[in-house]
């Protein structure tokens, strides 16, 4: 299954599910990652890590270790 | 999961009107609730930010903020709960929104209504918070806030219709331009009017399956049955969705619950497709998504917002760092030039009181308290005013227009590397500003080891406190030359320099603490980066009034007394009368100013006070403690101020005004003190600073932890008076040793030279 960490700056995707049932996992559903939302990469930060993304309307800061939880449908 | 019809939502409109002396004669209570960056600070300030009073609520460090308005004579009292994302709290900070809601907060009166501030432009997002409110079933009020944003990016929002599908009054409005505000009042008055005080509650918008609503009723009434008392269904629903969190902890230390009950009906929720937690946000962001489906209309293509390529600039790999360093260094170049003109009328306006009060009083004991002590001791902590004025200008406009933010997005990969994370960042961003708010605001860190990391190097973030120590040792002692050909002078490049010393000794500290004592997996990360605004000029100016009022206050509170404390162990016990008769007689002298015998009487007049400062209790002690702080470069009178400045690091100025005033090095009337800083003499007539002297100064107020409030906020963070000494011993130490090589080393090189 493709992860969040795999899409590529400026491409969007599919929400298909987050792993796991931690604080982590609730905290990314409150910012709104959830399935069925699009989800864009905007950019990254100097080293590669953490990125932007752009998902609800939302700019949102994600680090690789939690892009990899999150499970997409990448489109176009 | 059903709509409410038009008809069930009745329930919230009028329903048999409260007659009018039910509601008149008493204060109604309100709460104010909404996402992180939704404009909530803004709305309060326009609502009752005039009179805001700001506390702690008991036992957590939650600021609790409450102020008071009228609609039509009604009178109403506004809480200002803390942004969050959601009511699932996770720890006793989160829980005090909860328990506010709950009307289990002993020091509030009784919630009456809520209101529920969204932003209109991310109304998806925000919807979970409003429908964990829906379910805690106060009266509500749901505002939509940014809607001049909304009609820029022409989105179109359907307000009549989303009100009659969620059930309660939808105002839309514009925090900023303080528009729709009267609306909003009216909605609030005619809500609170329509409930009367025996039916505040509402029906609940039900969201949930049958199964989680049967186990929830279940839970709700074991509890009851075990406590004798009525437990709410909203903490039950908690209960049994927060797995390990703060609901949890709290029930289980009140009540006896039978072991197991919680995971057997997890269980058994999981075997009806309820599975905890992830039924919550598939129950209530699949609500969200059928109430505003059709209520939101986006234009065909939406207009490229207007910042979205200033947040490609400012989070660039490689630019956005380059922007961060140049705001800094701007930030630091303003408090250069732009305090200079201020500086220079408010020390004006100090030598004209001092010269006013020296030819209207008699030399004597009081006139040295009020010149010496007094003026020469507050006034010289007065003249940094413009500097920290102009410092959190530009820190209040960062946060408010959404820059912090990305700063900690740049910054995270580095603080990892020494095992902080970005969300440290701000927090110590803001200790540049003070460590007290910078040490409240790690609050935001969930992970405990890397809070209490950030906790104990917060306070080596230069803060503005130190700041007049830096201007004073910099203005006297680093030559007025500029670097890098003309554009940048080379007292700001100094002062830009040490603003960075403490946040490189933070690296090694922080990284040593991670690896020892407060081992740990690096914190979640995931944070929003709010949309840029134009920094609101409200905002931004009650911050810094706020602070310049804190520091003037201080400057006439504590160091008013710690210099006069300084005063008297500086005067005392000498025998004064044969300098009075000297300073009388240079008053009074009224030959020609050039005449040898005056020339006399000042030498005389200097060396009487050297040696009655010498002999008084503060010189006593000061030789006492020279052994110590001479190989730092200083002599007993830079010890006894730098040890008097313990309580906070700011009062060093005012006693070395005190000090070098009462020693009377040079005339009188020259009141500055850098001045007499640099007339300062040893004993055997050596100027008693140089360049490696200031710089040793200087590095030890960068590193001692020299504020008594810090120490105590430490205290009530940590809950424990272990952190604040450890980070009393650490910084001291650091601080010490740092002296020692700067001055050490700088000796070293002159003498090569």
């Amino acid at each position: 299954m493709t992860t969040l960490n795999e899409l590529r700056p400026g491409k969007t995707a599919v929400i298909t599910g987050i792993e796991g049932t931690d604080a982590v996992a609730m905290r990314l559903m409150e910012l709104g990652l959830f399935e069925g939302e699009r989800i864009s990469m905007q950019g990254m930060a100097p080293l590669g890590d953490p990125r932007e993304y752009s998902v609800c309307g939302c700019r949102v800061s994600l680090r690789k270790s939690e892009t990899q939880r999150v499970y997409i449908q990448p489109q176009g | 999961m059903n709509l409410p019809s038009p008809e069930s939502s009745t329930a919230t409109i009028p329903n048999g009107i409260a007659s009018p002396h039910d509601f008149l004669n008493r204060e109604f209570t309100v709460a104010l609730i909404g996402n992180p960056n939704t404009g909530k600070s803004t709305l309060f300030n326009r609502l009752a930010g005039m009179n805001a009073q700001v506390g702690n609520y008991p036992g957590v460090t939650v600021e609790k903020k409450v102020g008071r308005f009228h609609v039509e004579k009604q009178a109403i009292t506004l809480v200002d709960l803390p942004g969050t994302y959601s009511l699932s709290p996770r720890s006793a900070d989160e829980m005090v929104s909860v328990n506010v809601l709950l009307n289990k907060q002993p020091d509030l009166n009784p919630l009456d209504a809520v209101i529920c501030i969204v932003d209109a432009t991310h109304l998806q997002r925000n919807f979970y918070l409003f429908s964990q409110l829906l379910d805690v079933g106060l009266p509500l009020v749901l505002v939509l806030n940014m809607w001049d944003e909304v009609e820029r990016q022409e989105l179109r929002i359907d307000c009549q219709e989303l009100e009659r599908r969620v059930g309660v009054p939808v105002v839309p409005i514009s925090a900023r331009r303080g528009k729709g505000l009267d609306e909003l009042k009216s909605a609030l008055l005619r809500l609170l009017q329509s409930h009367s005080r025996t039916s505040m509650l509402r029906d609940r918008l039900e969201l949930f399956p049958e199964a989680f609503q049967q186990a929830r009723r279940e839970l709700a009434a074991e509890v009851t049955l075990q406590s004798g008392q009525v437990f709410p269904e909203y903490l039950a629903e908690r209960l049994l969705l927060d797995v390990n969190g703060e609901t949890e902890r709290e029930v289980l230390a009140h009540h006896q619950l039978p072991p197991g009950v919680l995971d057997r009906k997890r269980a058994w929720l999981a075997e009806q497709e309820c599975p905890v937690p992830a039924i919550e946000p598939r129950v209530r962001y699949g609500w969200a998504r059928m109430v505003l489906q059709g209520i939101v209309i986006e234009p065909k293509t939406r207009p490229d917002t207007r910042y979205d390529q200033l947040d490609w600039l400012l989070t660039h790999r490689f630019l956005g760092p380059l922007v961060f360093a140049a705001i800094m260094l701007l930030m630091f170049q303003a408090i250069y030039l732009g305090a200079q003109p201020l500086m220079s009328s408010i020390e004006y306006a100090q030598g004209y009181v001092a010269d006013v009060v020296v030819s209207v009083m008699p030399s004597g004991p009081l006139r040295s308290l009020i010149v010496d002590g007094a003026i020469a001791g507050v006034g010289a902590v007065v003249v940094f005013l413009p500097q920290i004025a102009i410092l959190f200008l530009f820190i209040a406009m960062l946060e408010d227009c959404g820059y912090m933010a990305r700063a900690a997005y740049i910054m995270d990969c580095v603080m990892t590397k020494f095992g902080l994370s970005g969300k440290s960042f701000v927090p110590l961003m803001s200790s540049y500003a003070c460590a007290i708010p910078g040490i409240m605001a790690t609050r935001t860190i969930e992970n405990p080891q890397d809070r209490l990391a950030t906790i104990l190097v917060a306070p080596l973030m230069s803060c503005s406190a130190r700041l007049p120590v830096y201007i004073l040792m910099i203005n006297a002692f680093i030559p007025d030359d500029t670097v890098f050909g003309a554009w940048l002078s080379l007292r700001a490049l100094v002062l830009f320099m040490f603003y960075f010393v403490g946040a490189l000794v933070a690296i090694p500290v922080a990284w040593t603490l991670k690896k020892t004592w407060l081992r740990g997996e690096p914190a979640p990360f995931a944070m929003e980066l709010p949309g840029f605004k134009w920094p609101g000029s409200r905002v931004v100016f009650a911050r810094v009034r706020d602070r310049s009022a804190e520091f003037l206050t201080n400057a006439g509170t504590l160091i008013f007394v710690t210099t006069i404390l300084v005063w008297a162990a500086g005067y005392f016990p000498g025998d004064h009368t044969e300098l009075h008769r000297l300073e009388t007689r240079i008053e009074q002298w009224d030959l020609a100013p050039d005449a040898p015998e005056l020339e006399q009487l000042q030498q005389d007049r200097r060396d009487h006070s050297t040696r009655l400062l010498n002999e008084s209790f503060l010189g006593q002690a000061g030789h006492l403690i020279e052994p110590i702080v001479s190989p730092l470069g200083w002599d007993w009178r830079i010890g006894m101020a730098v040890i008097s400045s313990f309580p906070a690091r700011e009062v060093v100025i005012g006693t070395l005004g005190t000090i070098f005033s009462l020693g009377g090095d040079i005339d009188e009337s020259d009141t500055r003190l850098m001045d007499r800083l640099k007339a300062a003499r040893h004993p055997d007539g050596r100027p008693l600073f140089n360049i490696p002297v200031a710089l040793s100064v200087m590095v030890f107020f960068a590193l001692c932890a020299q504020c008594a409030a810090t120490l105590m906020v430490m205290r009530q963070e940590t809950r424990s008076w272990k952190w604040p000494l450890f980070s009393f011993t650490y910084m001291t130490t650091l601080a010490y040793l740092a002296a020692l090589v700067v001055y050490q080393t700088g000796m070293a090189l002159g003498s090569l030279n």
